[in-house]
């Protein structure tokens, strides 16, 4: 089957960001919404169609789904090592192209109407539309080197769509904060992309991958501080996705990029963006699973570990609506990440793989549409904070209930989608690792309580009066919302076991019901403390979190994380570490090229006299010479 | 060749022109008196090509072409100076030395 | 007798060239010019170029002294006395004229000439056949490339003295 079309699904958004980008002036803001959510509405018939051809037609062969790899050489540094670039077609790749299309094509619509009167509109859409080339092409990439450059494509449209606002103080520090951080992160990616490149001699992931391929089988033949150099390159590797997917502790420029207009935070910083780190573990799975028995994969899984809790932690006593739900998505991305670190390969054992997978999908529709509702939300009460609003359910009916159903899916409430996928979850960590277990149904019942405590804030609780009547948001952004309730529903029932697959093999799932009761069980009992602290307004929650004192304080403050790096690189590296090295460069090294200059000024200062522009000067100089070496010949030939 | 007179004695009237005019160069003030210093310099070089030939190689007419040719040049160059130094009046109206070292540093 | 005229010759060319490049008045330096320019004229003539005598009359005499002489007119108070250089430019040019006199006549007085005694005149068609001749030892190349020299410096002249006032 020839997929090479497919390389038109990034193709397109390029196409329309060059065309928005630049005829920014000219186009009407009302052509380029359709201009825009034209060109990914082709992109979204492409990748449905490519998933619908590759899952049900083409892609399983003999029971194993096959991997589809286009690519054409690009540059050529040695007989092993080249880049190329492609498409490489697999399970996830087209399960990303699925969630990053659906997704893009839904915040283009709900854009439509959210910025409408923004006078950046046809910015926003073009900077949308090379969000959404960059991330396909990353998703689609056949080797390392390629899935980096587009990393850091969607890094920098990251950075546009968080500075979006750029007149904004605060919009300009957290998109700076942002690609720093991330940039940071990727210093690493880089350096563990450099050391494979070196020691494997390639950087495609089918050669990468490969179980009986060159590089997993001699992992052991080169090590380095008692570490074979592959672990250490994939835990740099996972650097890089743990500073995009904004693990602990890199997390720290998520809950500022919530900054940006609230569709890029649903699209880039809730479903796509931030789960590429998950799909670049996964991207790299057979790796992280072999080489050294799953050394660097264990760093992984206590990484996501940690990150679920302390994001829910923090999210409880967060007050910003969208950086509560900021938190909520690093706590999710956590649970992504520590299923990738509980799976096995073969067959059921890798059910972490799938569950993670599983969990990527439904979680980018239902934490997608509850920011679309945030700002549906936000839209009309023109604030961020949860003390701002209250009783919407009578204004907003359509946005409460989609909110409803987002947040009953991310609760895991059976029948949702949520539910299944974190089941599958629960079951592999605990099949694995009974303390990471214990920590993802903790985590499960923090995030109904903190989900819960929003919604019963925002649409329930007190009678707020507001001065202008809020009014449910007009149909360009309802229509999204109710697709995205839509399939946070039934995303649940796709049996994913058969579809995406550690080991490309389809294996049967079943519910494990003991266990799913008690995660169930523990989302009720927080649905239930949210509805007594927050249906009505009471003082309940005060007494509460005073009773926890300084605990409440430090979560309310994200446990000092962004002060704690302030400190590092204020006091530690700028003053103790750069102010040398500047004073050092200042001094010496300019100092010694100061010297340099200023003595040629000076001697010049001194011998520029002798240019007097007296031609009897140079005349006497030039006899005086003619004479001295006419003294000097004679008194050669006398010799 | 003048009768009872050695080159060397030529030679020697011809040195002690050049190096006054090689004094008189270095030491006057004002443009034109310098011109004609140099005046001095080339025509005590060109005696010289005319006696070097008449008493040396007398058959050859070289060092008599060499004076001509000095002579015309120095005609020339006598032409021109004076052309820049009535330029130069009309400008600055002066033609001492001091006044025309704009080209300094 | 010829040699009493030489004599009476360099000694005429000795004092006016110093007169000419030490007097303070500069038409006279102008005139002592003059003099020195016809002492070498009548060096010409004693060495038997007479063609060459008569140039350095008609050209230097007749021309240049005339074209130098209207140039000081013209630029010049002729009452105005000249100013001297300071003693200590004066010595230094003088030490090195000095020097420089006593290596050159150490040079030629050490070196030993080989004269050839002849008194043949040379007539002017000999030279100038010599001169419009294309074969050995002629001059055409050099006599047109003087030809070319002279027409270039008349029109520089002309447009060099014509000229701009600075504020033009």
């Amino acid at each position: 089957m020839d997929f090479t079309y497919t390389i038109l699904i990034p193709l397109i958004p390029l196409a329309v960001f060059l065309l928005l980008g630049f005829n920014y002036v000219k186009i009407k803001p009302a052509v380029s919404g359709w201009i825009g959510s034209a060109g990914l509405f082709s992109s979204f018939v492409l990748s449905y169609y490519t998933a619908y051809k590759y899952f049900f037609e083409v892609g399983k062969v003999d029971g194993v789904y096959q991997q589809f790899v286009h690519k054409w050489r690009w540059m050529s540094f040695t007989d092993t090592l080249q880049i190329d670039m492609g498409v490489m077609i697999d399970q996830i790749s087209v399960m990303m192209l699925v969630v990053v299309s659906t997704i893009s094509f839904m915040a283009h619509l709900y854009s439509r109407g959210y910025m409408k009167g923004d006078p950046g509109y046809t910015r926003f859409f073009a900077f949308l539309s090379l969000f959404t080339f960059s991330m396909m092409g990353l998703v689609l990439a056949t080797n390392l080197f390629q899935i980096y450059i587009f990393w850091e494509l969607v890094g920098v449209s990251s950075f546009l769509l968080i500075g979006f606002y750029y007149t904004k103080p605060s919009a300009v520090a957290a998109a700076k904060k942002a690609f720093i951080v991330t940039r940071f992160a990727d210093l690493g990616f880089l350096i563990g992309i450099l050391i494979m490149g070196y020691y494997a001699g390639t950087f495609d992931f089918l050669t990468l991958n490969d179980i009986d391929g060159p590089v997993i089988s001699n992992w052991a033949s080169t090590s380095f501080m008692g570490l074979s150099v592959f672990t250490l390159a994939l835990m740099l590797i996972f650097m890089g996705g743990a500073g995009k997917s904004a693990m602990f502790p890199l997390h720290i420029w998520l809950p500022d990029a919530m900054e940006g207009p609230t569709p890029v935070s649903a699209l880039i910083h809730a479903a796509t963006m931030v789960v590429a780190g998950v799909f670049l573990v996964a991207r790299l799975f057979p790796m992280y699973f072999f080489v050294e028995d799953g050394y660097a994969l264990n760093l992984v899984m206590w990484v996501g570990a940690i990150s679920s809790l302390f994001a829910a932690i923090i999210a409880l006593t967060q007050n910003d609506i969208k950086r509560v739900l900021a938190f909520s998505t690093m706590s999710q991305i956590g649970y992504m990440m520590l299923a990738l670190g509980v799976s096995g390969y073969d067959g059921h054992d890798g059910l972490g793989y799938m569950a993670s997978m599983f969990h990527l999908f439904t979680h980018a529709m239902f934490k997608a549409l509850l920011f679309l509702g945030a700002g549906s939300v936000i839209h009309a009460v023109h604030s961020n904070y949860l003390k701002d609003m209250g009783g919407l359910r009578k204004y907003m009916p359509i946005t409460s209930i989609t909110f409803l159903i987002a947040a009953l899916s991310i609760s895991g409430f059976p029948g949702f989608a949520g539910f299944f996928s974190k089941d599958e979850i629960l079951v592999a960590a605990f099949e694995h690792n009974k303390i990471i277990y214990v920590i993802t149904v903790i985590v499960a019942g923090l995030t109904a309580f903190y989900m819960f405590r929003l919604y019963f804030g925002i649409f329930w609780g007190k009678d707020k009066k507001y001065e202008h009547a809020p009014h449910e948001s007009p149909m360009s952004m309802t229509i999204p919302m109710m697709f995205l309730a839509f399939m946070s529903i039934a995303t649940g029932y796709i049996h994913f076991s058969e579809y995406v697959t550690a080991d490309r093999m389809p294996f049967e799932a079943h519910l494990n019901y003991p266990l799913a009761a008690i995660a169930v069980s523990v989302g009720l009992l927080g649905i239930i403390l949210a509805y007594v602290f927050y249906k009505k307004p009471t003082n309940l929650p005060d007494k509460v979190s005073s009773s926890f004192g300084n605990l409440y304080k430090w979560a309310y403050d994200k446990f000092y994380i962004d002060e704690i790096y302030m400190f590092v690189t204020k006091e530690i590296i700028f003053k103790r570490i750069s102010a040398p090295f500047a004073w050092f460069d200042r001094h010496i090294v300019d100092g010694a090229m100061n010297l340099i200059g200023n003595s040629t000024v000076s001697a010049s200062k001194e011998i520029k006299g002798m240019q007097s522009g007296k031609v009897q000067d140079y005349a006497f100089a030039f006899v005086a010479g003619v004479v001295i070496l006419a003294m000097i010949f004679i008194y050669n030939w006398i010799i | 060749m003048i009768q009872g007179i050695s080159i060397y004695e030529i030679l020697t009237v011809t040195t002690l022109l050049f190096f006054i005019g090689v004094y008189g160069f270095l030491t006057r003030k004002n443009l034109i008196t310098m011109l004609l210093s140099i005046e001095l310099i080339l025509n005590a070089s060109a005696i010289n090509f005319v006696v070097i030939n008449k008493y040396l190689f007398p058959d050859a007419l070289q060092g008599v072409y060499f004076s001509i040719f000095i002579i015309a040049v120095a005609a020339a160059e006598a032409a021109l100076a004076i052309a820049i130094i009535i330029n130069l009046y009309k400008l600055i109206t002066s033609v001492e030395v001091e006044d025309t070292e704009i080209m300094k540093y | 007798m010829e040699r009493v005229l030489f004599y009476i010759l360099a000694l005429i060319m000795i004092v006016f060239a110093v007169k000419a490049v030490s007097s303070r008045k500069m038409l006279r330096s102008v005139i002592y010019l003059l003099f020195v320019l016809m002492g070498i004229a009548g060096i010409y003539f004693l060495v038997d170029y007479t063609f060459l005598a008569a140039i350095q009359l008609a050209v230097y005499a007749g021309g240049v002294i005339v074209l130098i002489i209207f140039s000081v007119l013209l630029v010049h108070h002729i009452e105005l006395r000249l100013d001297v250089a300071s003693k200590r430019s004066q010595i230094l040019a003088g030490v090195l004229s000095v020097v420089g006199a006593g290596l050159t006549l150490f040079t030629i007085w050490t070196y030993k000439f080989n004269p050839v005694e002849n008194y043949n005149a040379i007539d002017v068609a000999t030279i100038g056949k010599g001169l419009l001749s294309y074969g050995d030892g002629g001059f055409i190349l050099p006599f047109e490339v003087i030809s070319v020299l002279l027409v270039a410096v008349m029109i520089g002249a002309i447009v060099i003295a014509k000229g701009k006032r600075l504020e033009q």
